[in-house]
């Protein structure tokens, strides 16, 4: 197990900003980690990488804890912490150079030299770092964490500001990565879960509420299915959809009537027959794609609600 | 802890920083020693530094907080302490290699005033005519008072993010621990019961013990408790941080 949680509990006064959470990350996952602001996300993160101590509960990586072995965790660990802090008055060989001492790393040179290709850093290497556009700021950062070839990768964030190219480099660079390294990546666009993680875990006021591969988060809600339809005469008696089993909800939209279902089974085939026996003419029928969105939003409101 | 030393050098010596102290702490004291006509030794019919060690403690003063200001008070600002403290080094090689770096910049500023003792050697009549031993043993105070001065600042940048702030307690903090105290002895509340311990929690008291040519260990271990103590209360503020 290349990173596990246990138990982890972060309290700032009597607000809990991380409460009892506890997951497992085996090697070679891309997991996403999700939450809305303030969830907890970045705490736990900070914790992990040993920058501020839990109040109860540990964490290990690659089986070192962070309570007795630190170092022995940082030396595992490349982090990209939140916003992305960089010595912006250093120029990006000489502050992938320190960090490679830092590391004490043998063959500082060729090592930068390698990173600055892989990061695509090519043509902005001698320039300082406070001269940098955000999207090769951020490869900069992501260049420091990896600068150790860790077997864990902390990224806090990392495609936040970016444009749609730099978001496309930066992504395809961490799934390369993810390929021989456990990878937590927490985000706020949900699109790019789904474009790279295998795996996706939702936090919610500290508390987990969500874990599960990625293919397999949409069951969440199963139990819930919106399929709109559109009749060449959509003036008809509503009434009659309703007959149909499991069905919660019939209503007009501007994009036709929508029929909200909580019965695991398609309907679809239903609504035909029911249209064919009141002699309606169905000219579009579509069954909405449950997004990774959708989930995260039901699970993290159903809590607030709650 | 030397590649923290090695990037901080780096930095104070790629800006202006570095030359600024340099110069102004080279030009205050030479203005002192040369110039003003109350204070020259040219005026003054003796060969002496006197004038050097009594001015420096107050120019450095203001100048070495002016330097530790920014040591973790900026870190914290940036975020930039974020990055450092998730690197497999250890709190103390961060404080060590941020604090020698702060003191070789102050001992830089102090290595180019052997130029004033060799034209003072020269001067004198007879040329050499002046207390070398009591000299020595001035530089060796004033290296520990620089010492205590830069621990001092840098733990006041620990304890804040606003490099002002970091400053003004650094820069009080010093005169308190240098000045204060010997003018505390001297108030009427503590004549004949503490005064002499009072004084001699001052660092005026062991520099100028110092001064005259005698090492004393006392001095010595005065001065290096002084520096273990804000060095560890460094690296308790760096600490405090993680709760």
């Amino acid at each position: 197990m290349s990173l596990s949680v246990q138990s982890l509990t972060k309290e700032y006064g009597n607000q809990k900003a991380v409460n009892d959470l506890s997951f497992d990350v085996s090697g070679g996952t891309i997991m996403g980690f999700l939450g809305p602001n303030g969830a907890g996300k970045s705490t736990t993160m900070k914790i992990v990488s040993c920058y501020l101590s839990p109040t109860h509960g540990t964490a290990e990586v690659c089986g070192y804890d962070i309570h007795k072995n630190p170092l022995a965790v940082r030396k595992h660990i490349g982090y990209l912490p939140e916003h992305n802090p960089l010595y912006l008055d250093m120029y990006v060989r000489e502050y992938l150079q320190f960090v490679a001492g830092i590391h004490k790393i043998s063959n500082k040179t060729n090592r930068v030299k390698d990173l600055i290709e892989m990061t695509g850093l090519g043509k902005e290497q001698h320039k300082q770092i406070g001269a940098l556009s955000k999207g090769y700021r951020q490869r900069v950062g992501l260049a420091q964490a990896i600068i150790h070839d860790p077997n864990v990768l902390i990224l806090d964030e990392p495609t936040s500001g970016l444009d749609m190219n730099q978001l496309v480099d930066i992504r395809n660079l961490i799934i390369e990565l993810g390929k021989t390294k456990t990878v937590i990546l927490s985000t706020h666009i949900m699109q790019e879960v789904q474009a790279m993680c295998d795996r996706v875990i939702i936090i919610n006021n500290g508390a987990l509420v969500a874990d599960d591969p990625i293919d397999r988060l949409s069951e969440r809600i199963s139990g819930e299915q919106v399929v709109t339809i559109n009749l060449l005469d959509n003036n008809v008696d509503l009434n009659r959809l309703k007959k149909i089993k499991g069905v919660t909800k019939v209503a007009y939209t501007q994009d036709g009537i929508v029929i909200t279902s909580d019965f695991d089974d398609d309907i679809r085939q239903q609504i035909f027959e029911h249209a064919v026996a009141s002699g309606w003419v169905i000219i579009e029928m579509k069954k909405e794609e449950v997004s990774v969105e959708h989930v995260f939003q039901k699970l993290t409101k159903e809590i607030k609600d709650a | 802890m030397l590649s923290i030393y090695w990037k901080e050098i780096n930095s104070f010596f790629s800006s202006l920083i570095a030359y600024m102290v340099i110069a102004v702490f080279l030009v205050m004291t030479g203005l002192f020693m040369w110039v003003f006509t109350d204070t020259s030794i040219l005026d003054y019919n003796y060969a002496t530094l006197e004038q050097l060690f009594s001015i420096a403690p107050l120019v450095f003063l203001f100048l070495i907080p002016a330097v530790t200001m920014s040591t973790f008070a900026e870190e914290n600002q940036k975020g930039t302490i974020e990055f450092l403290s998730t690197k497999p080094i250890t709190d103390f090689q961060i404080v060590m290699g941020k604090y020698l770096a702060n003191f070789t910049l102050v001992l830089f500023a102090l290595l180019p005033t052997l130029i004033y003792y060799y034209s003072v050697h020269v001067l004198g009549s007879p040329p050499g005519n002046l207390d070398s031993g009591g000299i020595l043993g001035s530089y060796i105070g004033l290296t520990f008072l620089a010492a205590v001065f830069v621990a001092i600042g840098m733990w006041s940048s620990s304890i804040t993010n606003n490099q002002i702030v970091a400053f003004i307690v650094g820069a009080f903090l010093c005169f308190f621990f240098h000045w204060a105290f010997s003018y505390l002895a001297k108030l009427p509340v503590f004549t004949g019961s503490l005064d002499s311990f009072i004084n001699k929690i001052g660092i005026n008291y062991h520099y100028s013990s110092i001064s005259r040519g005698v090492l004393d260990s006392r001095d010595i271990i005065y001065f290096i408790s002084m520096i273990t103590i804000f060095i560890i209360a460094t690296l308790t503020s760096l600490n405090w941080r993680k709760s």
